[in-house]
């Protein structure tokens, strides 16, 4: 996977939203590249900064939230070297967006503005981002258009009168629009139809072969990913706690928290499972406990996961390298645990 | 919609359902169909004779796409919509919702969770509030210790233990499950015999929407509930249902034991339901758009006026099924389906049918 550079290279980068008691610590140390033309997935939990780390990677986010450490380092084809995408300014960033990373928001309804129709809505973003004239970027909206399958009839079409799954391509469409090298998807297809939602991955992955982009693909749908990503990155509590292929997430897991997500969704496919699913909530990240987040969770757990200094580790019986994860004490091949976890217990005798 | 044929009033209700086994039969829909005026003298035929049961201690779950018509369905069994024909039976006599004091004492027996926890709960009023009222006016008279005790013992039942730490808390200060343990807890106060559940979890987190459902489960075979579970998630309803209903633009399409409707579909619709679902053994092959449908039909804009509603986007569609709507019916003692071409669609369902019938 690690051919050269990374196109996106995100190192200890951590992001708190100050409050009035304390600060809420919701991207902690986390450590994740981007190669070109790779479909990485971003799975977590609502709550677990996953949609933080990324905005926040494309310094989206406005106070109370802060970016209190780390650094964001990007190599893209069209700019000469490495851009620190911490230290840019306004003018710098505004380069940046949409033109290098693009992002998909999650609710098209919401992202999209009401009272402009289709057309033009695209084209005020290209004539914005690209200083293209008006004429020829109406015609660049048609074609994006094309790009994504919706008829050209429906440019005149307001947000409201396009069904869920047209929205979101329409949002697909003025990602694609300066054809960047980075697209940033946060739950695309959450709110569709599965039919609708499979038509639309097929086509994200149409559309990346031929335009040969990035993706950093963000749900809190693992069995999605399995499917659709070269690599997965599991997010719990604002630190990533393993990353590995998808093949290897998907037979070999190690971290607890991945069996408990991979335990988690019934499966049409293959004979019938046992499901166990995750008992019990996300921590408070204003007072997050002492070493590892998942511990009151975890089956697996004992009094040195309270200890324990939470970084990713090499997995050390995997073939790859670049399989790491954040527990220290579980393998691919350690036993589930007889008991259930400390917080199921206490409500199980309930 | 009624051109089935002659003589076909029946409408599948020859099969016998797999939900039947658990009990006995609770609330009916014999040929339900709910229009909607649309002005302009358009008419939107939201639920098109529909016919199902709801069997003590069994889950019946309701499968279709957004638009379906299956939140009309529900709203229907409710008391919530009236049906423009048909009619709804509550253990063998039809549903009295003539009056407010027949209305009230139906919703005492046929209680609605709804999908969306952020919404269905009142910011301003807490958890206690929110189970105290359904107390009072669906258990009688009661002095407010014993409405208290309810209130603890609603809250235990759903596991929000302890309760005193949940009964004072605003909706805003739960998480999303919270709410929707609370919704439960809520329906649960009437004592109902049956519950509709419209997507009680498609909004809450892939890790958390298990738990919710074994706790449903739960509660079903705790007090012998009825339950509909209305999802369009096919692949839930594969562990969690009895029987599955599968809806495609206000009709029922199909129907059968779960695990045989999910692991042999028989109509081309639930075919293609089944191989949209993500399927993690089909790893980083890109995802494959299921073959069944013409690539970006919109379903509302695909429904046919005439003929079979699915024959715009059914690859096997023919002449016949343009101009005829099919009507369900039987394929095995169990399984219905509504389709003139199941013997191409599903050769093997259509021979196990014929073997296994008497």
């Amino acid at each position: 996977m690690s051919a050269g550079a990374p196109v996106l290279d995100i190192t200890d980068f951590s992001v708190v939203y100050r409050t009035p008691g304390a600060d809420v610590r919701a991207v902690n140390q986390v450590n994740l590249a981007l190669h070109t033309g790779e479909v990485v997935g971003l799975a977590g939990e609502s709550g677990s900064g996953k949609s933080t780390l990324a905005y926040a990677v494309c310094r989206l986010l406005r106070a109370p939230a802060l970016i209190t450490g780390g650094s964001v380092t990007y190599r893209g084809r069209r700019v000469a070297g490495p851009t620190d995408v911490l230290q840019l300014d306004t003018r710098e960033l505004r380069q940046l967006r949409w033109r290098e990373i693009a992002i998909v928001f999650q609710s098209a309804m919401n992202a999209l503005n009401p009272v402009l129709n289709v057309r033009d809505q695209i084209t005020d973003a290209i004539h914005a981002h690209l200083r293209m004239p008006r004429r020829a970027a109406a015609d660049k909206a048609a074609s994006l258009l094309d790009l994504v399958g919706i008829p050209r009839t429906r440019l005149r079409s307001y947000p409201h009168e396009l069904s869920g799954g047209m929205r979101q391509r329409v949002m697909i469409a003025m990602a694609l629009a300066a054809d960047p090298e980075i697209i940033i998807m946060d739950e695309p297809t959450t709110a569709l139809d599965v039919v609708v939602q499979r038509d639309i991955l097929a086509q994200i992955v149409e559309l990346k072969e031929s335009l040969d982009f990035t993706i950093l693909f963000i749900t809190h749908d693992l069995s999605l990913l399995l499917e659709l990503a070269d690599r997965i990155a599991v997010m719990y509590a604002g630190q990533l706690m393993e990353v590995g292929t998808a093949a290897e997430l998907h037979h070999e897991p190690a971290h607890p928290y991945s069996r408990g997500l991979l335990n988690s969704f019934p499966s049409l496919h293959g004979a019938r499972r046992d499901l166990a699913g995750i008992p019990g909530t996300p921590p408070d990240l204003r007072h997050p406990p002492e070493g590892c987040p998942f511990v009151p969770r975890c089956g697996y757990s004992t009094d040195a996961c309270r200890t324990v200094d939470m970084h990713l580790e090499r997995v050390a019986s995997s073939p790859d390298p670049e399989h790491v994860t954040a527990c220290p004490f579980v393998l691919p091949r350690t036993p589930a645990p007889e008991r259930l976890s400390a917080q199921a217990e206490q409500e199980f005798r309930a | 919609m009624t051109a089935n044929g002659s003589g076909e009033h029946a409408h599948g209700r020859e099969v016998v359902s797999a939900a039947a086994a658990r009990g006995p039969l609770a609330l009916e829909a014999v040929s339900i169909s709910k229009d909607f005026r649309l002005g302009h003298g358009q008419v939107l035929h939201a639920v098109r004779g529909v016919s199902f049961g709801l069997y003590q201690g069994a889950v019946v779950a309701l499968v279709g796409e957004s638009g379906s018509g299956k939140s009309t369905a529900a709203r229907l069994l409710a008391g919530q919509e009236r049906p423009t024909s048909g009619e709804i039976r509550l253990d063998g006599a039809p549903a009295d919702l003539s009056t407010r004091r027949a209305f009230r004492r139906y919703k005492s027996e046929v209680q609605l969770v709804f999908q969306d926890p952020f919404s269905s709960l009142n910011p301003a009023h807490t958890v206690r509030h929110h189970l105290e009222r359904p107390v009072r006016l669906h258990q009688g008279r009661k002095t407010r210790a014993e409405v208290a005790r309810e209130v603890t013992a609603l809250l235990e039942q759903v596991r929000l233990v302890p309760a005193n730490q949940f009964d004072e808390k605003y909706p805003h200060e739960l998480s999303g499950g919270q709410r929707q343990r609370v919704s439960f807890a809520r329906a649960l106060a009437a004592k109902p015999s049956v519950l509709l559940a419209d997507e009680p979890v498609s909004m809450l987190d892939v890790s958390i929407r298990l738990e919710m459902l074994s706790l449903l489960d739960d509660l079903r075979q705790r007090f012998q509930l009825a339950l509909l579970y209305i999802t369009h998630d096919i692949a839930s309803a594969r562990y969690f249902a009895d029987e599955v209903l599968v809806m495609y633009a206000g009709e029922i399409v199909e129907r059968g034991p779960a695990e045989e409707l999910t692991q042999q579909p028989a109509h081309p619709y639930t075919q293609l339901l089944v191989a949209s679902a993500p399927d993690p053994d089909n790893l980083g092959g890109a995802p494959r758009t299921a073959a069944a449908t013409p690539p970006r039909q919109p379903a509302a804009a695909a429904t046919a006026e005439r003929g079979c509603p699915f024959s715009p986007r059914c690859p096997l569609a023919i002449d016949r099924c343009r101009s005829d709507d099919p009507a369900l019916l039987p394929v095995s003692p169990t399984r219905a389906a509504a389709c003139w071409r199941l013997d191409v669609a599903a050769p093997e369902v259509v021979a196990a049918g014929r073997e296994g019938a008497p």
